[in-house]
């Protein structure tokens, strides 16, 4: 063994020993949530109206086993699509959720809570309802797209809009952004509210299944489209993760240690609508798992975003897949919406993590 | 050195600060005094960028305006009086956020140092929300240390900033507390500190500015600027200053040698 080598262990050992440190417990989850994700993704493709055995699945997707022609549509055209687009979304719910809560510095933040879902919904419900009076052009230069474009564009605008009600001399203000992301919540719940009197009961059936969130339809048309804002977004979530923590001290002490907090909010609330429009956009009002996913990884690795926002979005993905096969088989053969499922699993769950942490939380 | 000239500052359109202004020295503990509401944290948060301002802050020359974020992290600390934090960070994950902009990371030891410095060895595992409120301080107290670490860097003075940092201590972690200004500033570094109690002022102090209405009223030595006709027109009430007997003659203060009321 050499010098360096030598030290290097110790170093290891050292890191790891040390009191209050959770940075090596947080790798090691990481590692095991990688694990998981993997694990659920192998599960779920072999579930479904025809059932494959994960040992079958593996073999088709890396030795290329010859399969039927059915089994192959099944498993490359109808559940591959379906998992990556519950990756998609879990993780870009779950690392909205975080970056969300760690800029307000409020652990039950959400995309939810400050308006943008409401948003991207009211766009959503506005482009099925009234979709059939635009243009003709509009719709065919959207095509399938229409309904998700409607609901980025209305998270988007949501969001300016917040941003602009809530910045005021170049500083947002973090109680003004809750309060006024409220305020804009409830408008845009209030204007779907009137679309959803103005739908026939063909859009009506629409409007639920999209209001309650689903991952149904997927198909790689769609991954391809929530794909590029998703992705940028959580390239940009770990430029955010050192902010994020020098924001927890608050915002003077965070631009005392040299961060360029305006800046940092900016990038971050773009973050979060970019991944929360496209998400919504495609599986609809999907709850919970922006709040339930950060909360769980606070408590088993600390709330250091460095872990947190990469551990959030494996747990995120993983979660969705896992509710997901919860809601295409246990009425089987009719589906669930998922958003019934996150939250009857997720809203008890929260209950009861709340309850049990009470004295860290209200601290 | 550090100096404000002409500080103005108005809050909600009301003016807080009027002009005020003072200079520290690096290797010195300058001391800002004044009854409530005489406007000396607006002070302190102007100085540290919080707060817009008119006027002129010079560090070392510099006007303090033109320098980066990153830059002045790597200067300067900033105590504030109460640090909330908003999730659950065991102390020693809070003292590695001091670290973010600091040049001396390399030292792995360092927040077991700056821990014990401030009197709380062995308290890295702890939950920061699970401390007292005199404890938190202490710990932002080590945070802050640790981001400006080496008093002297590249033979440039750093600084401290502490806004009311004995506030909610008692007395032998007051002690503690000022010792450490007192000793980063004998290792040639600069500290400006907010202070209400006068006497450990006066006994650590180098300087001590004054600050009245928006104003200073005065900046000197602690035995020029605290004494009777100054501290009873500044804080509107009758004081009387007496000094330790033998040798020292450091000011102190005592509220029950202060006569009836006017």
């Amino acid at each position: 063994m050499t010098v360096a080598e030598a030290s290097g262990g110790a170093q290891i050992q050292r890191t790891q020993s040390r009191a209050g440190d959770r940075r090596a417990r947080a790798r090691i989850v990481i590692c095991g949530l990688a694990v998981l994700l993997a694990v659920v993704s192998v599960i779920s493709l072999g579930t479904g109206a025809t059932a494959t055995s994960p040992w079958q699945v593996l073999s088709m997707l890396f030795n290329g086993e010859e399969v039927s022609l059915r089994e192959s549509i099944i498993l490359f055209d109808i559940r591959l699509p379906r998992l990556a687009l519950g990756m998609l979304v879990g993780a870009s719910l779950a690392v909205s959720g975080a970056v969300m809560q760690g800029l307000f510095r409020n652990p039950l933040a959400d995309p939810g809570l400050v308006g943008i879902s409401s948003g991207a919904g009211l766009g959503a419900i506005g482009a099925i309802v009234l979709g059939g009076m635009l243009p003709a052009w509009v719709g065919a230069w959207t095509g399938t797209y229409l309904v998700p474009v409607a609901a980025f564009l209305g998270g988007w605008i949501t969001t300016l809009l917040l941003y602009r009600v809530s910045t005021r001399n170049g500083r947002t203000s973090v109680a003004m952004m809750l309060l006024a992301g409220i305020a804009l919540g409830a408008l845009a719940g209030a204007l779907s509210g009137i679309l959803v009197y103005m739908a026939d009961d063909a859009q009506l059936r629409d409007l639920t299944f999209w209001g309650l969130g689903s991952l149904a339809g997927a198909t790689w048309t769609k991954v391809l489209a929530a794909l590029p804002l998703i992705v940028l977004a959580m390239a940009a979530a770990p430029f955010l993760a050192k902010a994020l923590n020098a924001l927890a001290l608050g915002e003077a002490a965070a631009s005392h240690l040299g961060i360029p907090v305006q800046r940092m909010k900016r990038i971050a609330i773009l973050t979060v609508a970019g991944a929360t429009g496209s998400a919504v956009a495609v599986s609809g009002g999907i709850g919970f798992v922006g709040i339930v996913v950060p909360h769980l990884l606070r408590l088993a690795i600390g709330p250091d975003h460095r872990y947190l926002l990469p551990a959030a979005g494996l747990l995120g993905a993983a979660l969705l897949i896992a509710a997901d096969m919860v809601a295409r088989t246990i009425v089987a053969p009719a589906e669930l919406p998922i958003g019934i499922v996150t939250a009857v699993l997720g809203g008890p769950f929260f209950l009861y993590i709340l309850l049990r942490n009470r004295a860290v939380l209200e601290a | 050195m550090l100096t404000a000239r002409d500080i103005t500052v108005s809050l909600s359109g009301v003016p807080i600060l009027k002009g005020a202004g003072f200079t520290a020295r690096a290797r010195e503990l300058t001391c800002i005094v004044g009854p409530n509401g005489s406007g000396k944290t607006t002070l302190l948060r102007a100085l540290t960028g919080e707060l817009s301002y008119g006027g002129e802050v010079r560090l070392e020359g510099r006007d303090m305006r033109a320098m980066k974020g990153w830059e002045l992290a790597t200067r300067r600390g900033v105590l504030p009086q109460a640090t909330p934090l908003a999730f659950p960070f065991t102390v020693l994950e809070v003292l590695r956020i001091g670290l973010l902009a600091g040049t001396d990371a390399a030292e792995d030891d360092l927040p077991e140092q700056a821990l014990a410095r401030v009197g709380l060895a062995g308290f890295e595992g702890r939950f920061y929300h699970a401390l007292s409120g005199g404890e938190q301080q202490r710990v932002q107290l080590a945070r802050v240390l640790l981001q400006v670490w080496h008093p002297v860097e590249d033979g440039k003075p750093r600084w401290l900033f502490l806004d009311e940092p004995v506030s909610s201590l008692d007395i032998g972690h007051q002690l503690e507390v000022m010792q450490i200004a007192r000793d980063y500033a004998d290792a040639g570094g600069g500290v400006v500190a907010v202070m209400h109690e006068l006497n450990l002022t006066a006994m650590f102090a180098d300087s001590v500015a004054l600050i009245h209405k928006g104003r200073t009223m005065c900046q000197g030595a602690p035995a020029e600027v605290l004494k009777d006709e100054v501290l009873s027109e500044a804080y509107d009430c009758r004081v009387r200053v007496n000094r330790t007997p033998e040798g020292v003659h450091v000011p102190f203060i005592l509220p029950q040698a202060a006569g009836p009321m006017p």
